[in-house]
């Protein structure tokens, strides 16, 4: 156990270094929020149908959508892929821990140390000028949080995934780009889940990738009492054990089938 | 009993190919031609507790397959390995606990983190005991110099001092054999003295098993008292220097100064390899013909200034080797 926690908490130290990719990052997500905001006003002024979810929760919805953006499973961990396509990754394997729980531990660190950095100003500047609320109620705020750990652990199971599928080097590649695509709509950061159609609802929030994200942010705004937070916990903790078996299940073929690049 | 026992091992890989070109390309994805190459063709050794063995070859020989095998890295298709009572990708993790390994052309420093923060995190990841580890890393600290540059990020190390850092990784958590695959490569001469003095002491003072492979020959004539030599898979020499050499070629040189230009030397015994000026080198036989009477017969026959016999040069009887192998 103490491995890992080192192995996290030397990792996060390091993410902590990159100043510049956290600024850069801020202005990023920042902009994509204007303009998601600006698309749901326009949207929201132009309807007569009541929607799911009022104009000022999918407001600050989408903030925290954006300032959880680094948490999602989008990219690989940069340092597996080059370890893994320069054959560094014959160091993984001479470590004296499990490799599973090893990336995993990586995965930890970069799902809390970037969103770290990242979040916290985009909170402060998206409450004070963006029209972002607090959480609806001081219970929608523990919720929220509660559902937040289990939006890491599910986050960083798919990571742990992504990270492993790139052990077939080039088939990897493929189901590298098809995942991220799959998590940004499926876990509401393009849009909601709550205006998707409802025909398509019953399907979106059985998917792992409601609880990355849709989930969190509608116990935070209310759109899901705070008492059915056991409801997301339990979606959120399923999902992440069916995806570590299945993120072992891969590694234990991946290890065999290696073959280490570069001689 | 042998710390390591290695026993018919073989290891395949599938080589993907295809045509070159547009078409060519097109036609590897509906079909691939695989072409399987035989890394290690049956391998057999055993190696006591406190050996320093070179293990060489040329390029794709199958040296760093059988590193990445011994070391549990990669999983053999047959043959059995035992090293220190383990099967080393059975039971890896605990396996790898024991052994320290080094590839010259990688680095296992964390990238971004100060060599010493690399350090510290060893002791997390191999459980050592603070005692032992703060004696353990001191000590090689000392050893290989590393002072002055703990604090610097990995990044911004030199080659030398990345190895030297490298080196003192692998041996953090003392263990009992020690894999070394090209720890010299790309390093200066002073780099690579630093790094051999500290591989022979490391073996003498602690009787770390230390399996090296290299290309370079003053590694091996340095350091080594075993030399297995490999090639396509197979072992095709196993013993000392001076065995390997009675076994690729028997010749000895003998280098002549003369006292004055201008003068052949010729005889039925000797041929002359090369000459510079007044300075001829020729080569023999020793069976034919001893040493002594051929130096006799020459100093007698011309102007002698100076005389010597050597072996020849330890990169031409390997040379001599791979060109067999071929």
């Amino acid at each position: 156990m103490k491995a890992y926690f080192a192995i996290i908490s030397a990792r996060f130290r390091m993410l902590l270094q990159y100043r510049a990719a956290a600024i850069a990052g801020f202005g990023t997500q920042l902009f994509w929020g204007f303009v998601k905001v600006m698309i749901y006003e326009a949207f929201y002024r132009s309807t007569t149908t009541p929607q799911p979810m009022e104009l000022s929760q999918v407001i600050t919805y989408t903030w925290l959508a954006q300032a959880f953006f680094t948490l999602m499973p989008f990219r690989i961990d940069a340092e597996i892929r080059r370890m893994i396509r320069e054959g560094n990754v014959a160091y993984e394997l001479l470590k004296p821990v499990d490799l599973y729980n090893l990336w995993y531990s990586r995965a930890v660190a970069n799902c809390t140390a970037t969103p770290l950095l990242r979040s916290i100003p985009l909170f402060i500047v998206a409450m004070l000028w963006l029209g972002m609320q607090p959480p609806d109620s001081i219970a929608s705020g523990f919720a929220w949080a509660a559902s937040m750990v289990g939006a890491i652990s599910l986050a960083c199971a798919i990571s742990t995934i992504l990270m492993i599928a790139i052990l077939w080097t080039i088939s990897g590649e493929g189901f590298m780009r098809i995942v991220p695509a799959m998590v940004f709509v499926f876990s509401g950061n393009i849009l909601p889940l709550p205006l998707f159609p409802d025909w398509a609802q019953t399907t979106l929030q059985l998917l792992p990738f409601a609880g990355l994200s849709d989930l969190p942010n509608r116990l935070y705004v209310g759109n899901i009492p705070p008492e059915h937070v056991i409801f997301v916990l339990a979606h959120q903790l399923i999902w992440t054990l069916i995806l570590v078996a299945f993120g072992r299940w891969l590694l234990k073929r991946g290890t065999r089938i290696m073959v280490v690049q570069g001689g | 009993m042998p710390q390591i026992i290695v026993k018919n091992l073989v290891k395949t890989f599938r080589v993907a190919e295809r045509e070159s070109g547009v078409w060519g390309a097109v036609k590897g994805l509906a079909s691939r031609r695989h072409r399987i190459v035989r890394a290690l063709d049956s391998i057999s050794f055993t190696l006591e507790p406190g050996e320093l063995v070179g293990y060489i070859g040329p390029n794709g020989a199958g040296k760093s397959t059988t590193v990445k095998v011994l070391s549990g890295i990669l999983v053999p298709d047959s043959g059995e390995v035992r090293i220190l009572g383990y099967v080393p990708w059975k039971e890896r993790i605990q396996y790898v606990a024991n052994i320290g390994v080094v590839f010259g052309q990688r680095t296992q420093l964390w990238w971004d983190l100060p060599v010493i923060e690399s350090f510290d995190l060893l002791k997390d990841i191999y459980t050592v005991p603070v005692e032992q580890y703060v004696k353990s890393r001191d000590e090689l600290i000392d050893l290989l110099s590393l002072a002055d540059f703990l604090d610097t990020p990995v990044r911004q190390l030199s080659l030398g001092q990345r190895m030297r850092c490298d080196l003192a990784t692998s041996l953090m958590h003392s263990p009992s054999i020690l894999f070394l695959d090209e720890p010299t490569i790309g390093l200066d001469a002073v780099s690579k003295i630093a790094v051999r003095d500290f591989i022979r002491r490391i073996n003498r003072e602690r009787a770390t098993t230390v399996i090296l492979t290299t290309h370079d020959m003053d590694d091996i004539e340095a350091l080594c008292n075993r030399i297995m030599v490999i090639g396509n898979g197979k072992i095709l020499s196993d013993g000392t220097l001076s065995e390997l050499r009675s076994r690729i070629s028997n010749e000895r040189h003998l280098t002549v100064h003369l006292a004055n230009d201008g003068i052949d030397i010729e005889d039925p015994d000797a041929e002359v390899i090369d000459r510079e000026e007044n300075r001829i080198r020729l080569r023999f036989d020793p069976d034919k013909i001893p040493a002594a009477t051929l130096i006799s017969r020459i100093a007698s026959r011309y102007p002698v200034r100076d005389l010597f016999v050597e072996n020849p040069p330890i990169e031409e009887i390997i040379a001599e080797l791979y060109r067999t192998i071929k």
